[in-house]
């Protein structure tokens, strides 16, 4: 890793903040995690610019893990879970919220060196607080995808993911990314000791989380709770599989990938009406994998496409 | 002389895993080495969250060269013989071999064959990679760019032999002598010259190597943390177990939380503390309940005496006890009963059907059983109505080892009666060989019922438990049922619920119950050939015949019934005794058989009766009084007598002692 000096981690905006005498703010907090990451030598993206579950779903991560070609990029992905949303009425609990990601990809021997160094970046000193890296195995079937790795715990708090990507869509991931997920939220409650999510000093200005989103939670619920029109949803869901089928066949992983997260995004919306039956939900995320998988497998393709041109 | 130490340095493993592969490292080195002749005693190993490793002491430096007298043709055998012989013995000619003498086969070849030895530390370089890459982790990784696979990524590796450097390389990295301490009061990477110097360098770096050491600390700590605030500790071995694996140096800290949690069923608080975030729990001196206190175990040593650390745990648990108080408020606004039909959406199993299909069952069935065990019709059919809606509410959705401790619960926040309540929650018992059988009647109908449909639904589907595997706990299931039906004394025929294959997989389980209980298989045996179905009656007939067979009476019985039989087999064997003879007293002719001919006609109708009443005991003695008449029988009578009429009459004698005694139990089968 390279050598810092003092001199440039004091101008991160977490410790700028903590100079200044105040908490740093959720922004901050983002900030940080991005100058360090950049320092890193990652691409620093912006969100992906359609409905995920999950940070791990934007392409810089599902698919950029796949093929031989090395990558690091790092970016905050607004999650959806329609199920999750409470009305904006619990402290914990959100249908939107945001995860920073990091992927790094041959994943390096110091990887878990260089996480622990972006949690001091932030002003979690290792010789006050208790940090420990407690195993959880990630799986994600509807992308056929699973890796090991820890939960970091923060005095007990769990505020990141760490996984060693073993494989994509069903396909093994040589070399293996190392894959970091913040949970920004529960990461800056920790920090400004907050205990509700929306009380979270967003900008150290006198915004806070509430101000920004509070609003957009109790519509959200109501419309994924009460107004969301299931009919209408299953006949899009169709139409994006048909779309991402079309895709599939013209050879174009990346538009395909994007309707089967269309497809994944509609499923959820159709689950939290919670008339998905067990049995219908078992076929809508085989069909959704089914996509996803598809994708993954045509990207494969076109690496290997790709290699053979450049052979030539 | 020399000793042998190895360190495999990674990132964390995790906790559950730990304790094997410490044994599994030992084990594996010990058999490589004994694989090339050098015995291994006491290997040492230990494990710490990011290491485990292993010292061997006493080694030789060498194995010893090994002679082989390796034999050939005899002398003139054909070319092609002795030419083979030269090829495997690794001579150049036939001379260089000695020529011996036999005196069965005469002069022939032999060569002395020299394998010279090899040095150990050669030994442990070809062996280690291959222990490592063959490693039997449950779940094992890649990563980076390599192809090795470990638990987590491999950092570096220490093998040293007698302070030397036992050389190997896998997949990039390189064996070493070099290790690190604890991940946050180490001192970065260090050299090591040999076992004691690693033991001491790596304690000067805080990290406690041996498990058992950091348990011992761990539990000394929170000793006396609970004695100066009078706090007792409620044990948890499994706990302990997984939290030594989670610190390099425990560092015990005593955290708070708000006393208002305490209004939550004490078995939420628990569990909570304990599952999610690995806590121990305490409870207080004064009261007898619990205390608002919980115990975390740290790898940290923190400048400011865990404060922060305390408060950080303190506030994670707040969070989710608030979590789980909205869970416990949220679910107790509905009903028990309003939740039945919710159940019709989920699955049980997919060839089966739904939990509701299944509740539907088990209401019948409980009603059916309830006048068996003497049990309320309506109450039991109402508590199997109840038992799964439980499983549709937040908290057991959240925790899903609180399934039907919630349901007595809120059972008795909806006004159930109390047996019906309880009937929620003990429905799923005996969960365990160690855990307690329902006493309950109204209990013990929704148990049986519950297990039986279980059981009786998996068969039907063909999924039945296997050598290996039993993935719908059916064993345990039957094991249930069985035990709920002897500890309580049921008369409960399983023909009555189950046949064929499935009785027979019950009456195999209560076999297997019966030995662990210490009954010997051939006393089993000998009950089980009366093809009961009654399970208290064949484990009463077991206990009276086990205790009848220590008794003199019994062991004798036993031996002249032993004696009586291998005439009647021996002659059976003949083939031309026809099927059952009958004794015809007219050609009784000596004392000693008209004496046992009286015994066993005496004995007949008392021997109806005491079977009758199921004394079982009474029946034994009843046997034993054809002891005597028994042995003057088999001293004084010669059954093959010429006369074909007597030969036949005698025989018939000892078929009906052998009948009669059947209707206890089969004799035949025990071992004398």
């Amino acid at each position: 890793m390279e050598k810092q000096s003092n001199e440039n981690i004091s101008q991160t905006a977490c410790l700028r903040a903590i100079a200044a005498g105040r908490k740093p703010s959720f922004q901050d907090i983002i900030l940080t995690l991005s100058d360090y990451w950049a320092r890193q030598g990652c691409v620093i993206l912006q969100p992906y610019d359609t409905e995920v579950g999950a940070g791990t779903l934007h392409p810089a991560t599902t698919l950029r893990a796949l093929g031989e070609r090395p990558w690091k990029a790092a970016y905050v992905q607004p999650s959806r879970r329609p199920k999750d949303g409470r009305y904006g009425e619990n402290p914990n609990r959100l249908g939107h919220y945001y995860q920073y990601q990091v992927i790094l990809k041959p994943n390096p021997i110091n990887l878990q060196e260089l996480y622990l160094n972006s949690l001091y970046e932030i002003g979690i000193d290792p010789k006050l607080h208790d940090i420990r890296f407690v195993e959880d195995d990630w799986e994600n079937p509807t992308v056929g995808a699973w890796g090991l790795g820890w939960e970091v715990w923060c005095d007990g708090m769990e505020v990141s993911q760490f996984t060693y990507f073993q494989q994509v869509g069903g396909f093994d991931c040589k070399p293996v990314s190392g894959e970091l997920t913040y949970g920004l939220e529960r990461l800056t409650m920790y920090v400004q000791g907050v205990e509700n999510v929306y009380d979270i000093d967003f900008n150290g200005q006198g915004v806070t989380y509430g101000d920004v989103f509070h609003e957009n939670e109790v519509e959200q619920s109501t419309f994924n709770f009460e107004y969301s029109n299931v009919e209408i949803l299953e006949r899009w869901f169709k139409d994006a599989e048909t779309q991402c089928n079309i895709l599939l066949d013209a050879k174009l992983p990346l538009p395909a990938f994007d309707w089967a997260l269309k497809a994944s995004h509609l499923f959820n919306l159709m689950d939290a009406r919670g008339v998905v039956s067990p049995t219908e939900r078992q076929s809508f995320i085989a069909r959704v994998r089914d996509l996803a998988k598809g994708s993954a497998a045509a990207w494969i393709d076109k690496l290997e496409e790709q290699k053979q041109e450049a052979l030539k | 002389m020399a000793e042998f130490l190895l360190e495999i340095f990674s990132e964390e493993i995790p906790a559950r895993m730990q304790k094997r592969a410490m044994e599994d490292l030992a084990k594996m080195v010990s058999d490589a080495l004994a694989k090339n002749g050098i015995v291994v005693e006491n290997p040492k190993s230990w494990v710490a969250p990011r290491r485990i490793g292993l010292c061997i002491e006493n080694l030789p430096n060498q194995t010893p060269e090994v002679r082989e007298e390796k034999k050939g043709p005899k002398l003139g055998s054909p070319q092609p013989a002795i030419d083979g012989f030269i090829r495997a013995s690794g001579i150049s000619s036939i001379d260089e071999a000695r020529i011996e003498n036999d005196p069965k086969k005469g002069d022939f070849y032999v060569v002395d064959i020299v394998k010279p030895g090899s040095k150990t530390t050669e030994i442990l370089a070809n062996a280690l990679p291959q222990i490592i890459q063959s490693f039997p982790w449950p779940k094992s990784m890649r990563w980076g760019v390599g192809n090795l696979r470990w638990v987590r990524p491999i950092h570096s590796i220490i093998a040293l032999f007698d302070g030397a450097l036992v050389d190997f390389e896998i997949e990039g990295v390189k064996s070493g002598n070099k290790t690190e301490g604890h991940r946050f009061h180490g001192n970065g990477v260090f050299e090591v010259s040999n076992y004691a110097d690693y033991q001491n360098k790596v304690a000067n770096a805080n990290v406690m190597i041996d498990r058992e050491d950091r348990k011992a600390e761990i539990m000394r700590q929170i000793g006396d943390i609970c004695a100066a605030n009078n706090l007792e500790l409620i044990e948890d071995i499994g706990l302990l177990e997984e939290v030594c694996g989670l610190v390099d140096k425990p560092v015990v800290i005593l955290g708070q939380m708000d006393e208002s949690f305490l209004d939550l069923p004490p078995e939420v608080i628990r569990l909570t503390l304990r599952i999610n975030q690995k806590y121990f729990v305490l409870n207080s001196k004064t009261t007898g309940k619990l205390a608002p206190n919980f115990i975390v175990v740290s790898n940290v040593a923190a400048i400011d005496g865990g404060k922060a650390i305390a408060h950080g745990n303190a506030r994670v648990l707040a969070a989710r006890l608030n979590d789980a108080r909205y869970f416990w408020d949220l679910d107790r606004k509905t009903t028990l009963e309003s939740r039945v039909e919710k159940l019709d959406k989920i699955v049980f199993h997919q060839k089966i059907g739904s939990l509701g299909d299944k509740v539907k069952r088990i209401v019948e069935l409980a009603g059916e059983l309830a006048p068996i065990v003497g049990a309320d019709v309506e109450l039991a059919k109402r508590a199997a109505l109840l038992a799964k809606a439980d499983l549709v509410t937040e908290m057991v959705g959240e925790f899903p080892e609180l399934q039907g401790v919630m349901g007595r619960y809120y059972a008795n926040n909806d006004g159930e009666t109390q047996d019906v309540a309880n009937a929620i929650m003990e429905h799923y018992k005996p969960v365990g060989p160690s855990d307690y059988v329902p006493t309950n009647p109204v209990s013990i109908a929704a148990a049986l019922a519950d297990k039986f449909d279980t059981l009786v639904s998996f068969f039907a589907i063909g999924e039945k438990p296997t050598g290996s595997g039993d993935p719908y706990a059916l064993r345990r299931a039957a094991l249930g049922i069985i035990r709920i039906i002897l500890d309580n004394n049921l008369r409960l025929p399983l023909g009555i619920r189950v046949n064929g294959e499935l009785q027979s997989f019950f009456l195999d389980r209560l076999k297997v119950y019966l030995r662990d209980e210490g009954y010997a298989h051939d006393v089993i045996d000998a009950v089980f050939a009366n093809q009961d179905d009654d399970l208290v009656r064949i484990v009463n007939r077991i206990k009276a015949l086990f205790e009848f067979l220590k008794t003199s009476d019994g062991e004798n019985l036993l031996a002249g019934f032993k004696r009586a039989t291998n005439i009647l087999k021996a002659e059976e064997k003949k083939g031309d005794l026809g099927q059952i003879l009958v004794v015809n007293p007219q050609h009784l002719k000596e004392n000693a058989e008209k004496a046992l001919f009286s015994a066993l006609q005496q004995n007949d109708a008392i021997l109806t009766e005491k079977l009758q009443k199921e004394d079982f005991a009474c029946a034994m003695k009843t046997l034993a009084q054809c002891r005597a008449p028994i042995y003057d029988f088999l001293d004084n009578v010669l059954v093959n007598d010429n006369d074909q009429n007597i030969r036949l009459n005698r025989l018939a004698l000892l078929q009906n002692l052998r009948q009669q005694m059947r209707q206890v139990a089969d004799f035949e089968q025990i071992r004398g």
